[in-house]
């Protein structure tokens, strides 16, 4: 029954996907903050970044202090841009496979649904 | 303006609304929430009606703070219930309320205090336990769990938190004259206080004096650390 409920879940969800703009805008934010935190923390960031950057765990470059920050900053700076409060917070959070912070757009998507259930 | 921003949850009544008024004297801006509405007012004093279990509500308080003074200074995770009861008798419902405000408040006001604090690279939490723990008070099993969990969210936010400059300590008071122990029978309050080495009823100064103690920018060197009063 459970099982039945996440798989509708899930394909309502695939019935909506996210708008090119609102991906591109979120990833946009998630880049502006990595961009802020090489300049102000001095974090060792690569230096081009797009969707398919490795955030967390495998080739990431963020070690766990500095996925807090960036998680933490991404929350302050979606409520600014679409004045929504959202917690990125995920019990997933250390899953290679299912991470929501394994990559830019993984995080960038996370939040879009994130912001839908708001 | 440079005064200190103070948010201090249970400021209705008893010891949140004694620290709030505190602060408030020692110049600092008071944030305070409670469930039902406080019949009290002061200048510089904000409220918001908020339960601490809540994270929907917590996180719009916060988003509040941050909107309004753009920093917060101090937490003081005083919000707290109890239910006197042998634990056969005590339904879950009870363990849960007991648990969702003391252990998982202190835990979420906590987690979204640190996040405003470490934009500034500073921060004090200060949270409340009880000496009903180390004294392993029977008839109090939910909020014996309870207090204690708040220890160990102390120890460990305290290491989770201490690279951003933010310390989290917590307080034990013993038998207050306050609300929360009026239906306590006196014969078990005396028990209580002849196992103290101070055997007296505490105060609510004894209780701001501690927090002050843990706030002080000169305690920055001082976190993870519970004081037990009255000697326990």
């Amino acid at each position: 029954m459970e099982q039945a409920l996440l798989e509708e879940a899930q394909a309502a969800r695939h019935e909506m996907p996210h708008r090119d703009d609102e991906v591109r805008q979120v990833v946009d934010l998630i880049i502006d903050n990595v961009n802020q935190l090489r300049d102000t923390q001095g974090l060792k960031a690569p230096a081009r970044l797009d969707s398919a950057t490795a955030l967390f765990g495998g080739e990431g470059f963020l070690d766990s202090m500095a996925l807090v920050t960036l998680v933490v900053a991404v929350e302050q700076a979606i409520e600014e841009k679409f004045g929504t409060n959202v917690s990125l917070a995920d019990p997933g959070a250390m899953s290679q496979e299912h991470s929501p912070y394994r990559t830019i757009g993984a995080l960038a998507d996370y939040a879009l649904r994130r912001l839908r259930a708001a | 303006m440079d005064a200190p921003v103070t948010l201090i949850t249970g400021t209705r009544i008893g010891i949140g609304r004694h620290l709030a008024e505190h602060y408030l004297r020692l110049g600092h801006r008071v944030v305070g929430c409670s469930r039902a509405p406080v019949e009290w007012t002061r200048e510089g004093y904000k409220h918001y009606g908020a339960d601490v279990a809540d994270e929907k509500g917590v996180k719009a308080m916060f988003s509040e703070i941050r909107k309004s003074y753009g920093r917060l200074d101090h937490l003081i995770n005083n919000a707290g219930i109890a239910s006197m009861n042998h634990s056969l008798l005590t339904p879950t419902s009870t363990v849960s309320a007991i648990l969702a405000t003391n252990a998982v408040g202190t835990f979420l006001l906590s987690r979204e205090a640190a996040k405003l604090m470490k934009r500034k690279g500073y921060g004090r939490i200060v949270n409340f336990s009880s000496v009903a723990v180390p004294l392993k008070l029977a008839g109090e099993a939910a909020y014996v769990a309870s207090k204690s969990a708040v220890v160990a969210l102390t120890h460990v936010l305290a290491r989770e938190f201490a690279e951003f400059g933010i310390t989290v300590n917590c307080v034990g008071p013993g038998p207050l004259a306050t609300n929360l122990i009026r239906s306590v029978p006196k014969q078990t309050i005396d028990r209580l206080l002849a196992q103290q080495a101070i055997p007296r009823m505490g105060t609510l100064e004894d209780v701001a004096n501690t927090v002050d103690f843990f706030l002080k920018p000169e305690s920055g060197f001082v976190t993870g650390q519970t004081i037990y009063l009255g000697g326990v």
